[in-house]
């Protein structure tokens, strides 16, 4: 059984279909990339997925269970026991510093421990800047900030809207090597990205373009 | 206290020390809510007692009268007033009244005890002192100024009666006994000797007598034939002073005891009216701060919509959202109510020092009163903006908007 499955996915905003009739399956442990211009409609996809939204029409499966019908309690429970969400915009606490911000993942999760959290942090690199607020700490730093709070409670499938989208390059390798780890450890991705480069390196690569999907194949170059 | 909420507390009190720019507007309405009610409370509990006692410096409450047409004596007085708690009885003076001639002009002699005169009348104003003793006067000042007296004079009052077999002469100190010519008649001058000590100044009737001591009065009248009249001051309000009185008055005494109206009952319209100034200024107060607090919470929330989307993404149930936002406006109304409890204490006692010059008490009761006050008015306050941070969607918050 698929990790995951869109079933003819339609997402209408009046006369403009966000995504049209998609229909996309995602095995366990798959480490995807969705790309496609500008307002082809990755991020109506992965709110779909994550179910910030709910489809115009279809269905979205995850473990076999159509998700578009959960309550609102189940879909929280869903948030937070299947899936880790890293923004674009990295949507960290800005009075709670680093390791504060992981911990809060993990008080919804179960319990928080802060050394499991200084753990998390210390394998993006951060464990010197666990005291930090947001404000003290650079969009990269952020950004790995917001991977470890979405990898903290061992989470089956990572969503991921453009996470290098405001990192430069030398910080984009460092979040590259954490999906790559991250993939390793049998973790399922999804990373939305228009960014060829953070498309390159995952294992299968999905085209989007005016809400339609137009390729869907395996790379070439993917290093397992 | 599991790490949960060690965790919990440690979000709560992050999100209040370190933004506490913002919530500095809400915890000075607290604050000001707080310190104006208990203040106002402190007050409102004091005043009643400060009042009496200003009251009862504006004179005696209760006058005794002879029930009939004779006189009241002292052991009546004495049994009378011992009806009254002894903390409660702040002094009484008994007067007694007699017509003589002073230069062949009819003025009142007044006898009267000068060491509780003040308790029962403070308002006495006295240029010179209050006589200390026997042989010494007080005169009322319009008649001072009849006779051309001022303080350190010294005058005699004469009292001249007929003298017959029977007059017993040796109770009077210094006479003089003469024969009227025509008559035979024998008559007797009887001298009582004064020194002024002070003038009296009061605005009343009591500016044209002569005040001496009853001693002084006995002997001059040859009798002590007891009192027409005691003032009494008791601190006691209208209800509680109304049992006594009726204590005192269904006794077997030969004495009726009597409210002095004017005074009691003006106090007790007084603070009736202070009661409903109180209770309108507290609700008037206590609908800003929850307005503050609101209008404060409401932005807080609106500001942290982001925040509260992105707790809902990680998992966190509505109930956790509104425990979260609740605690934070519990430990506000919480330290809002101790700072505003001791701040409203000082409030009360510079306002009582000014208004009564005394000290207020300090209620230690009133500490958890503010607390427990504050905290339910922030609660409450917080319920609506709380319910519009469970409404937030995390979609629409975290889908980049
Ligand atoms: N709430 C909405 N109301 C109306 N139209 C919307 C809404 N959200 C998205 N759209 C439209 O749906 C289309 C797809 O948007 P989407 O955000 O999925 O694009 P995207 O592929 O993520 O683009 P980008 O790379 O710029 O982020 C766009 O044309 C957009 O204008
Ligand atoms: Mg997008």
């Amino acid at each position: 059984m698929k990790l995951l499955e869109l079933k003819n996915v339609t997402k209408r905003y009046g006369s403009l279909y966000a995504l049209d009739k998609v229909s996309l399956g995602i095995e366990k442990g798959e480490w995807i990339a969705i790309m496609g211009p500008s307002g082809s409609g990755k991020s109506t996809m992965m709110n779909i997925i994550s179910c910030m939204d709910k489809p115009t029409e279809g269905q979205v499966f995850f473990d076999g269970k159509d998700i578009t019908k959960y309550s609102r309690r189940k879909l929280t429970e869903f948030h937070r026991d299947k899936i880790g969400l890293v923004f674009q915009q990295f949507h960290l606490i800005n009075y709670l510093n680093a390791v504060e911000n992981v911990m809060v993942a993990q008080y919804y999760h179960s319990m928080p421990d802060e050394k499991e959290a200084l753990e998390a942090l210390e394998r993006v690199g951060l464990k010197d800047r666990a005291k930090h607020l947001p404000s003290q700490l650079s969009g990269g730093e952020q950004q790995r900030v917001c991977i470890a709070r979405a990898l903290i409670n061992s989470p089956e499938l990572i969503l991921a809207d453009e996470p290098t989208g405001n990192l430069d390059e030398a910080n984009e390798n460092i979040v590259l090597d954490l999906f790559r780890q991250l993939h390793k450890d049998g973790t399922s991705l999804i990373v939305v990205t228009h960014d060829p480069e953070v498309g390159e390196v995952a294992e299968r690569v999905v085209r989007l373009e005016h809400g339609k999907i137009i390729s869907d194949k395996k790379n070439s170059g993917f290093a397992e | 206290m599991n790490k949960k909420h060690r965790m919990f507390v440690r979000m709560v009190l992050a999100s209040l020390i370190r933004r506490r720019s913002r919530m500095i507007v809400a915890l000075l309405a607290v604050v000001v809510g707080a310190t104006i009610l208990s203040g106002l409370g402190l007050i409102y509990y004091d005043v009643p007692r400060q009042m009496s006692a200003q009251f009862r410096s504006y004179g005696a409450n209760v006058i005794f009268t002879p029930s009939g047409d004779s006189y009241i004596t002292d052991d009546e007085i004495k049994k009378a007033v011992s009806v009254f708690p002894s903390d409660k009885l702040e002094g009484y003076t008994p007067y007694r009244y007699e017509n003589s001639k002073l230069n062949n002009l009819p003025v009142t002699l007044a006898g009267t005890d000068f060491s509780s005169v003040l308790k029962t009348s403070p308002y006495w104003h006295i240029s010179g002192e209050l006589p200390d003793g026997n042989g010494k006067t007080l005169v009322g000042k319009k008649l001072a100024e009849k006779f051309g007296f001022s303080t350190g004079d010294s005058f005699s009052m004469l009292n001249s009666f007929q003298v017959t077999d029977d007059t017993d002469l040796s109770v009077i100190p210094d006479y003089e006994i003469y024969t009227d010519p025509q008559t035979g008649e024998k008559y007797c001058d009887h001298m009582l000797d004064l020194s002024l000590s002070g003038i009296l100044e009061t605005g009343g009737p009591e500016e044209e007598y002569i005040y001496v001591t009853l001693d002084d009065l006995s002997a001059l009248m040859r009798s002590d034939r007891g009192c027409d009249l005691a003032e009494v001051s008791v601190a006691a309000r209208e209800e509680e002073l109304k049992g006594y009185l009726d204590d005192i008055n269904n006794g077997s005494g030969n004495l009726t005891a009597k409210p002095v109206k004017r005074v009691t009952a003006s106090e007790s319209t007084v603070l009736s009216k202070l009661e409903s100034l109180v209770l309108i200024v507290t609700a008037v107060v206590l609908a800003l701060t929850m307005i503050c607090v609101a209008t404060t919470m409401m932005a807080v929330i609106a500001e942290r919509r982001r925040e509260i989307g992105l707790r809902k993404a990680l998992g966190a149930l509505d109930s956790s959202i509104i425990l979260e936002f609740l605690s934070e406006g519990l430990v506000l109304g919480a330290v809002g109510g101790i700072t505003g409890s001791l701040l409203g204490y000082l409030f009360a006692n510079t306002v009582s020092m000014n208004v009564f010059s005394s000290a207020i008490t300090f209620r230690p009761l009133l500490i958890p009163v503010a607390i427990i006050v504050s905290v339910a008015v922030t609660g409450l306050a917080c319920l609506i903006p709380i319910r519009s941070a469970v409404d937030v969607d995390p979609a629409l918050v975290l889908k980049g908007e």
